[in-house]
């Protein structure tokens, strides 16, 4: 389990890491959690690894303009206790808190996870239903990528050669509004065989706003769109639910097949919206 | 090509020479010679070479050393103080929270962890809390005791 011999860099600041990356067979070293278990699987043997770990000020959380702002290198233990993401993102606070073990949670990063876009992340679902933006940048661009348009297939994201992910930026979530994410964590790996993030607001009684994350069931989390709808129109959370994944390509391995992703996708469905209803006001 | 770090381990200074893709439990056990943390799975999965980075508990097989430059280190070795166990180890010895050992360095370093970011934890939590750590003798039941044990004592 020893990874390819590879050279090593740590820049200092962000513009140094952008010019590195500018060029070569490179890659990113953010929390590592992904990275390094592929460098000693040999399924990625990058020429140079790029060290984000020593920049200063890459993984700060601030509230500005009715958005939490997370920086990229925000841990996951951060982003789970962070005062402002519980107060103003309570869903991606929880989301966090299913990541693998507290020591993952230690190293892994936000960006590193996202930017990585394992099909059975947990972020990808919090992100999808808080419509998150995410701001990547290069030595020569500075661009803004909703999270609808980021996650494209397995391991597979918008981010063009050269560009890193800079920070995730969040609606800050009104407090009538109910949220909930429910998972099957696979037995061993933790990671998600389903999950589902909901976002729900509630006015006289009735859903007026829903926003549904699908992670782990097909090769990329997606928005149930048109179980949204139908909460909207006003159906029931279980009719609304039996729709989730309808239309979606559904994965397959020894675990879980297609077929029971995407009822179990619906099960979860149907349970986080039960969260979510019982915590809007 | 090789590059030089240099870290605190259990409150020593260190420097070395090392590849960039050395991994830090193989800096740790066969560099600086402390074989505490032990190797299990090496993928990041049992927890048995978890060590604490800057006061939190990481895998130091899913590390590299060059990341450590500069960073203080604590392994199971840097518990005991004056020849006296830590109060964690104290309660795994007292409660015999473990049956062959060997994922007991890494259990206690996770609960070092645990009852720092929760000084009282119930049942419940503390699974959770040591979820990133395997028992093959699957002696769960005596490492939750130990902790609880622990998280009395200092609580006390």
């Amino acid at each position: 389990m020893i990874p390819q011999a590879f050279d090593y860099s740590a820049p200092q600041s962000l513009e140094e890491a952008l010019g590195l990356l500018a060029s070569g067979d490179r890659k990113i070293l953010a929390g590592g959690m992904s990275l390094i278990p592929m460098m000693k699987l040999r399924l990625a043997a990058p020429a140079e690894v790029v060290d984000l770990g020593r920049i200063a000020g890459l993984d700060g959380i601030t509230e500005a303009g009715g958005f939490v702002h997370i920086g990229a290198m925000a841990t996951h233990h951060t982003v789970e206790t962070s005062p402002a993401v519980r107060a103003s993102c309570p869903l991606l606070a929880e989301t966090a808190s299913h990541i693998g073990d507290v020591q993952v949670r230690n190293m892994g990063t936000l960006g590193g996870s996202i930017a990585h876009a394992d099909p059975a992340a947990d972020y990808p679902a919090a992100l999808l239903a808080l419509e998150a933006e995410i701001r990547v940048v290069s030595a020569h661009s500075d661009r803004t990528v909703n999270a609808a348009d980021f996650f494209l297939d397995a391991f597979t994201t918008a981010l063009e050669p050269g560009e890193i992910v800079l920070e995730v930026r969040l609606p800050v979530e009104q407090s009538s509004e109910g949220y909930g994410y429910e998972k099957v964590a696979h037995p061993a790996s933790g990671f998600a065989v389903v999950g589902v993030a909901v976002r729900i607001t509630r006015e006289h009684g009735r859903i007026i706003m829903a926003r549904i994350g699908v992670t782990g069931m097909g090769p990329h989390a997606f928005r149930a769109r048109a179980a949204e709808r139908l909460l909207e129109e006003g159906a029931a959370p279980e009719r609304a639910a039996a729709v989730v994944g309808e239309g979606e390509e559904a994965n397959s391995d020894l675990y879980a097949s297609a077929d029971y992703r995407r009822h179990l996708a619906r099960i979860h469905a149907r349970r986080a919206l039960a969260v979510a209803l019982s915590r809007a006001s | 090509m090789k590059r030089k770090i240099s870290l605190r381990i259990n409150g020593k200074p260190y420097t070395d020479e090392v590849e960039p893709r050395l991994l830090l439990i193989h800096y740790l056990r066969e560099v600086a010679g402390l074989t505490g943390p032990h190797i299990g799975c090496e993928t990041s999965i049992c927890g048995a070479c978890t060590v604490m980075l800057q006061g939190r508990a990481v895998k130091s097989c899913t590390m590299f050393a060059v990341q450590a430059d500069g960073r203080e280190i604590v392994t199971i070795e840097g518990l005991a103080a004056n020849g006296a166990l830590d109060p964690v180890q104290q309660a795994f010895w007292n409660e015999h929270g473990l049956q062959c050992g060997f994922c007991t360095p890494g259990m206690i370093m996770a609960t070092k962890q645990l009852l720092q970011d929760n000084p009282s934890p119930t049942d419940l939590e503390i699974r959770h809390g040591l979820e990133g750590n395997l028992c093959r003798c699957t002696g769960y039941q005596h490492i939750v005791n130990a902790v609880k044990a622990a998280a009395g004592k200092a609580g006390a």
